[in-house]
């Protein structure tokens, strides 16, 4: 077996020799302590951020007091920018778990230097994700209702049932991961295999399974026939194999151009392979339900007329689908052109961030509203989301990006033990090897890589 | 401890306690919302675990807030199905006009929000000769009836195998033993699951609290059906219950001017409702859905 970790010098010297009743809450003190220091960059992106979630909560309590009516969303469309959110942060989140399945499953070395930052960006975005629906709630001081045992859980007919389920699972489960890998450094010891590599194999499952879920919310509705699809759950996936990738490529640059991580470039090779195939998977079958829904007309053409064309002059979501399927299109292009192969890296970028938000819209506006529109009756009612929705929905984000940043810097120790147990791996068994000629691709267009630590 | 690190201590007190005030300033309006939530709603249990006496400390409570809100003195009360009742509702397509009178006489009698005009009846102007609902119009605003036009009111379907009570994830709505689906608007959480789930465009939410003069308040309230609902939570057609479960007409039924609405129970073998069924071709809608309904629609000629 590789040490996937390495053992370091305990973080805390007198960690060894007490009972986990004395060090936890020492544990806890420095885990506090590290969220809270950082330099003038780190204060500086924290308050601005705070700022913004600041503003979403504002608009959150004054939507709660005036009623949703200050909201774009009507008895027609009668989910809007909150949910679509939603869709699109549980894809985040699955996807990014499913990056450690190269890790353990190929046994790919390069992997484990993501494993905890896919652990914590889940942690996140499932954070994100309960936050959207929370705020989509018309009565949130009954959220106790759906508490199994103290409310009354319509478990198993309600899919929302088993969102609840799965959603919740998967946060507790990544907490598990990434609070006992953080632990276990702050004590100095290597991590005990038994206690997170099977519940590392137990969150890839649930990783599929909080983005099958999620789908099937949508797909199970006969009356919605845009959404009443069997390809939606496999579209949902595909996608996650989007998101996931692209944005820990872009995570793991900053992280070493910030964060003095030094990440592996194969990682980010890797992920790079694997978006570059998702990219034409999902456009694939968006163009398969495009097909089956023009091909054969009726409900289901009138949706997707509305979606690309408008219909009777109510465009509202032509220009977000264009845009989305622009972006999606234009990243397939980017990720595949030889210069990008080649390992230019601000090419990868510019493909990854098209890749992000074209899903974001395509999952997201590009999916939920379309769902409503034409009504179950055939009315046209158009949703415009308003300068509260976008209030909400930023702070929100916003936070979620805090979240991510403190687990990024609460774990920095973590990954710099597993990349100096892969580093001098490497040293020793392939030391000219061919599995790093692909990475150096990236290491050229990168310059050296820094050689300083924490 | 050196200076530096007390001073970053120092700062970071500062900055957690101007982050803790600027959070209390931001969620300042939830003050005005929470001043109408008392204790006793927030842990208010399921309509089907409520006693007698709990259910009716509840409506003395609704009925107090009603004053407090509205100024108007109103009469909740609880009223059960009957043994051996499930009702149906058919309509007449060939004599309906399309005069909204039901859905006028909805929004009264169900105390919709005055400002929206909300009422659980849409009637779509229809095409003659063809049933595709994307050839109708909900929102016309000529002279009745039209030549060249038939009209079909739309109104909760009740179905038999309700899509909106599957999804819901706190059972806050459920059908009946006499067929109709209700909602505990006091248990609703507001997720508007069950409005994407409808077929029917039957469900409502209340975007804000409903606003209507004492003067036009209908006092005589169900607990399950017209009472003025809260903020926040969904509504839908309760088939009038208040009305129907002690032996009345539905509004809308009695509100038509030209017949075509047809209301009973369809376990008694002598109703009006089985001579409809048994005697005309009446179909429902949307009935490769799976939902079943028991609002049945039919052409006379």
């Amino acid at each position: 077996m590789r040490p996937l970790f390495k053992t370091l010098p305990p973080l805390d010297p007198n960690a060894e020799k007490e009972s986990p009743v004395l060090s936890y809450p020492r544990f806890l003190i420095h885990v506090i302590s590290r969220a809270t220091d950082g330099g003038f960059r780190f204060y500086a992106l924290m308050t601005l951020l705070t700022a913004v979630a600041l503003v979403g909560a504002n608009a959150w309590a004054n939507q709660l007091k005036d009623g949703m009516a200050i909201t774009g969303m009507t008895d027609h469309v009668s989910w809007g920018l909150y949910i679509a959110n939603f869709t699109f942060g549980v894809g985040l989140a699955a996807g990014a778990v499913m990056m450690v399945i190269p890790a353990y499953l190929y046994r790919s070395r390069d992997m484990y230097d993501v494993v905890i930052v896919g652990e914590i960006l889940a942690i996140a975005a499932i954070i994100v994700c309960t936050l959207f629906i929370s705020v989509d709630m018309g009565r949130p001081d009954r959220l106790w209702h759906i508490i199994p045992g103290l409310g009354r859980f319509n478990w198993p007919i309600s899919m929302l049932t088993w969102d609840v389920i799965v959603l919740n699972g998967y946060l507790v489960i990544n907490l598990h991961v990434a609070g006992y890998l953080i632990y276990m450094r702050f004590l100095g010891r290597r991590p005990d295999k038994r206690w997170y590599v099977p519940f590392v194999f137990l969150s890839i499952f649930w990783a599929v399974s909080i983005h099958t879920v999620t789908a099937f919310l949508y797909s199970g509705l006969g009356g919605r026939p845009f959404w009443n699809s069997a390809l939606l759950a496999p579209r949902f996936i595909a996608s996650a194999f989007i998101t996931g990738p692209v944005f820990v490529i872009l995570l793991l640059q900053a992280l070493r151009k910030f964060g003095n991580v030094r990440v592996g470039f194969g990682a980010i090779t890797r992920l790079y392979r694997i978006a570059k195939i998702t990219v034409l998977v999902n456009l694939f079958m968006f163009g398969s339900e495009l097909f089956t829904a023009l091909y054969s007309g009726g409900a289901h053409a009138s949706t997707v007329q509305y979606l690309f064309f408008g219909l009777h002059g109510n465009t509202a979501l032509v220009p977000w689908i264009w845009t989305g399927l622009g972006l999606n299109i234009a990243s397939a292009l980017l990720l595949h052109l030889p210069a990008t192969r080649a390992g230019n890296i601000y090419l990868l970028n510019i493909a990854c961030i098209a890749a992000f938000c074209g899903v974001w819209i395509e999952k997201g506006m590009g999916l939920i509203i379309p769902g409503f529109v034409p009504s179950t009756l055939h009315e046209i009612v158009e949703y415009q989301p308003t300068l509260t929705e976008w209030r909400i929905t930023a702070g929100v984000w916003a936070f979620g990006f805090m979240i991510l940043l403190i687990g990024l810097k609460i774990a920095q120790p973590v990954m710099t033990g597993a990349i100096r147990a892969r580093e001098e791996e490497d040293k020793e068994n392939n030391p000219e090897g061919r599995r790093r000629r692909v990475s150096e691709r990236f290491t050229e267009a990168f310059g050296a890589a820094p050689d300083k630590e924490v | 401890m050196s200076e530096k690190p007390k001073r970053r201590v120092a700062l970071k007190v500062l900055g957690a306690t101007l982050g803790a005030g600027a959070f209390a300033r931001a969620m300042a309006p939830l003050a005005s919302w929470s001043k109408d939530l008392s204790m006793g709603e927030f842990l208010q249990k399921h309509y089907s675990e409520m006693t007698p006496d709990e259910m009716n400390t509840v409506m003395r409570r609704l009925e107090s807030n009603t004053k407090r809100d509205y100024g108007r003195d109103v009469n909740i009360r609880d009223i059960r199905p009957s043994e051996g009742v499930e009702f149906g509702y058919a309509l007449n397509l060939s004599v309906c006009i399309g005069c909204r009178k039901c859905a006028e006489a909805c929004h009264n009698e169900n105390n919709h929000d005055r400002r929206t005009n909300n009422s659980y009846i849409r009637v779509l102007e229809m095409e003659q000769g063809s049933f595709d609902m994307e050839k109708g119009n909900a929102t016309y605003t000529h002279a009745v009836p039209a030549a060249g036009k038939y009209y079909m009111p739309v109104q909760c379907q009740q179905c038999s195998n309700p899509p909106c009570v599957n999804v819901c994830p706190v059972q806050a709505t459920w059908k009946e033993p006499d067929g109709i689906v209700v909602v505990d608007y006091n248990w609703c959480i507001g997720c508007r699951y069950c409005e994407a789930a409808c077929p029917y465009h039957a469900r409502r939410f209340n975007w804000t609290k409903p606003e209507i003069p004492a003067e036009e308040i209908n006092p005589d309230q169900a607990y399950l059906s017209n009472r003025i609902r809260p903020q926040g939570v969904m509504e839908k057609c309760t088939f009038c219950l208040h009305r129907t479960r002690e032996g009345r007409l539905p509004a809308c039924l009695e509100a038509c001017p030209t017949g075509a609405r047809v209301f009973g129970n369809m376990l008694d073998p002598n109703s009006e409702i089985r001579w409809v069924l048994a005697n005309k071709r009446v179909f429902v809608l949307k009935e490769d859905l799976g939902t079943d309904p028991r609002f049945f629609y039919f052409f006379d000629e």
